[in-house]
């Protein structure tokens, strides 16, 4: 067995039993690994309608054959599960250490069901399992937790916990992981929580065979070679982080404000500009195992909002920041160190307190819930602390945007797809982006085909933002090879400076798996469809293949691309059609054999 | 004819962040980069008024130039 330990951990949480089991080499092959093979594993045993914060829903951890070796970037791990925010098939990815050393302690993931009549966490030290009660850990945030059980484990334990907002079953409450690397998204932290799972942790000092070790060095070395001399990659992303996107969607007209009511330029972009961050706030730069990138950064606060944490990210600063018109860095920087403690999805939480504060605005929710208003950046940080509580209106907050504005009878004022809330780029000013939010598999998502990479970076080449011609083709593409990525275990930000031949042979060194670049990108195309499928027996179709009529109907109303609106009608039939999807979005027999599915 | 210029990132070491100049009639963004001794090696995205140009583009009265060096995120 190369790359692939070769065997997983079965944990039942209601009889308390843990078993190891052996991985089925087709599976492998077939779903390569983490967001893939933990798909194919999650839907081969739980039922698409299954209440995903019922003991029947289960929760997958795990890693790809590249997670823990030497390729760039390979320390990522994907969280599988039903999630409870929009109740699609949710794969939430992080990095960090944790997945590297679970391979290194033997296994390639674990599947958790059931539900445990107690709050426990589990405790992996290479070939011995347990599980602990965590009723001491129970009510505490990630920080507290985190070194609580490293003190009563070992010190190089790694940890991945939900804080207060998973165990209060906060709809958008991440997994956290070594304190500050997220699983963020679609609320895998409730089902966590949901099962009384407060944390694992994991000690593993064993090693990872990979198939040829000359040609795995050599596919290595050309990989890191090109990482190094591509601009992004080895100079670009490692200076000012990810938050050099805020000037830069400013400046195209693509940075949502206000719940993307108005024009997408906000004019004191600059003050929460990653060049900001860089001259006033940055500590230093962070990698996760096994990076030559190091986006992370390390961001201390002076004044009223003291303190000393990581990020924000672009998604977090941007959400945080301009779209609830917010321009103290320190402060956004604030509330995204609280989403870190009590493990809050950002990009949701601002969602929302954007919705609600237009709402308020409007005279559709009453004041006396709260009292939101634009650029409030004090209100802000109360709320974040509240929303992960359920305290006073932050109860209502905690169940997302679009549940709140449908209790409020005016759901079009939620800016989510499939009920997730949209990430950082009104899609009026990039096409591409659009039709990835309306068909993104756990909805409102930037990562799973991120098509502000051409249309607005001009990687790996420049594409006219504007126009929806060739987009549904170069999205399918995009699409696809990020399902590789994230299944091999490696970075997504690595597809910078590295394209299909250098993962497609790292994962051939590694695996010793005969097969092609196009039979790797066919396996992400499987892995696409094997969502799809998942959602369309959820209940969850073409339907739901739609943005918020906002951004269909109302043109954009100042910047470079005023007047736009996205038209999702030319390129959404032509997706299909492309996909190999009839016109109600359904994979047609054809292609499920194709897919071998 | 008076363009204004904004630099950000790395671009901004030992130059500035905005500044509004005039320059003659017809220059071209390359004009204006071979001015700011910008190497080609460090030019990423390039807008005028918040869409993408190239270095041939000639710009005009009361045009925004913004200049990246390359740089990705997400």
């Amino acid at each position: 067995m190369y790359a692939w330990i070769g065997q997983i951990l079965r944990v039942n949480l209601t009889d308390a039993t843990i078993k190891k089991e052996k991985l089925d080499p087709v599976l492998r092959r077939n779903y390569i690994g983490a967001r893939g093979l933990g798909s194919k594993l999650f839907m081969d045993e739980v039922d698409p309608q299954v209440d995903p914060l019922s003991p029947e829903n289960k929760i997958v951890f795990m890693t790809g054959p590249l997670t823990g070796t030497l390729a760039a970037s390979g320390g990522r791990y994907n969280v599988v599960t039903r999630g409870p925010l929009n109740g699609t098939i949710a794969a939430s990815n992080s990095g960090g250490s944790f997945g590297p050393e679970l391979k290194y302690a033997g296994y390639d993931g674990i599947i958790f069901e059931g539900k445990a009549e107690k709050p426990v966490y589990l405790w992996i030290n290479n070939a011995e399992v347990e599980l602990r009660s965590a009723e001491e850990l129970w009510g505490r945030n990630v920080p507290e937790t985190t070194d609580m059980i490293k003190q009563a484990t070992h010190e190089e334990a790694k940890v991945a916990c939900i804080g207060p907002a998973g165990e209060k079953l906060v709809k958008f409450a991440c997994i956290m992981n070594e304190y500050n690397r997220a699983a963020g998204r679609s609320g895998v932290g409730a089902v966590m929580g949901s099962k009384n799972l407060k944390a694992l942790a994991v000690r593993g000092t064993g090693g990872i065979k990979v198939a040829d070790r000359q040609g795995f060095m050599q596919a290595i070395t050309d990989a890191r070679n090109k990482l190094k001399a591509h601009p992004v990659t080895g100079a670009g992303l490692a200076a000012y982080g990810t938050n050099v996107l805020v000037n830069i969607l400013n400046e195209h007209g693509g940075l949502p404000v206000k719940n993307f009511s108005e024009a997408a330029v906000f004019a004191k972009a600059e003050n929460v500009s990653g060049e900001y961050q860089a001259e006033h706030c940055l500590v230093r730069n962070k990698g996760c195992f096994g990076c030559s990138i190091g986006c992370g950064r390390v961001s201390r606060n002076r004044g009223k909002y003291k303190g000393i944490g990581e990020g924000p990210e672009y998604e977090a600063t941007w959400g945080l920041g301009p779209n609830l018109f917010i321009d103290d860095f320190e402060a956004i920087s604030k509330a995204n160190f609280l989403c870190n403690e009590l493990g809050l999805d950002p990009i949701s939480l601002a969602g929302t307190l954007a919705c609600a504060t237009e709402m308020m605005e409007k005279g559709f929710i009453p004041w006396e819930k709260a009292d939101l208003r634009w650029g409030d950046a004090d209100m802000l940080v109360e709320m974040t602390i509240k929303t992960a509580y359920r305290e006073g209106f932050g109860d209502e907050l905690a169940e997302g945007s679009y549940r709140l504005a449908e209790k409020y009878g005016h759901p079009e004022f939620s800016m989510s797809v499939k009920k997730q809330e949209l990430p950082a780029y009104d899609p009026r000013g990039q096409q591409g982006i659009g039709l990835n939010y309306a068909t993104s598999n756990r909805g409102g998502c930037h990562v799973r085909g991120y098509m502000t990479s051409p249309e607005v970076l001009g990687i790996p080449e420049k594409v006219d933002p504007d126009s929806t011609e060739g987009k549904a083709a170069l999205l399918k593409i995009f699409q696809d090879l990020t399902a590789l990525v994230d299944s091999a275990g490696i970075c997504l930000f690595t597809t910078f400076g590295q394209g299909l031949p250098e993962i497609a042979e790292q994962l051939r060194q590694a695996t010793g798996l005969d097969l092609s670049d196009e039979e790797f990108l066919l396996a992400g195309e499987r892995i696409w469809n094997l969502e799809r499928s998942f959602n369309l027996q959820a209940g969850i179709s073409s339907k739901d293949d739609t943005l918020p009529p906002r951004l269909l109907r109302e043109p954009m109303k100042g910047g470079p691309h005023q007047g736009n609106v996205v038209r999702l009608e030319l390129m959404l039939p032509e997706y299909y059609t492309l996909r190999g999807w009839d016109q109600a979005g359904v994979p047609t027999p054809e292609k499920l054999q194709e897919l071998s599915l | 004819m008076k363009i204004v210029v904004k630099l950000f990132a790395t671009l901004r070491q030992g130059r500035f962040k905005i500044q509004s100049g005039i320059y003659p009639e017809a220059a071209k963004v390359q004009d204006i980069v071979e001015g700011l001794a910008i190497s080609p090696t460090d030019l990423g995205i390039i807008f005028v008024n918040g869409k993408s140009a190239d270095l041939n583009r000639v710009l005009q009265e009361g045009d925004t130039l913004s200049i990246f060096p390359p740089v990705g995120g997400g």
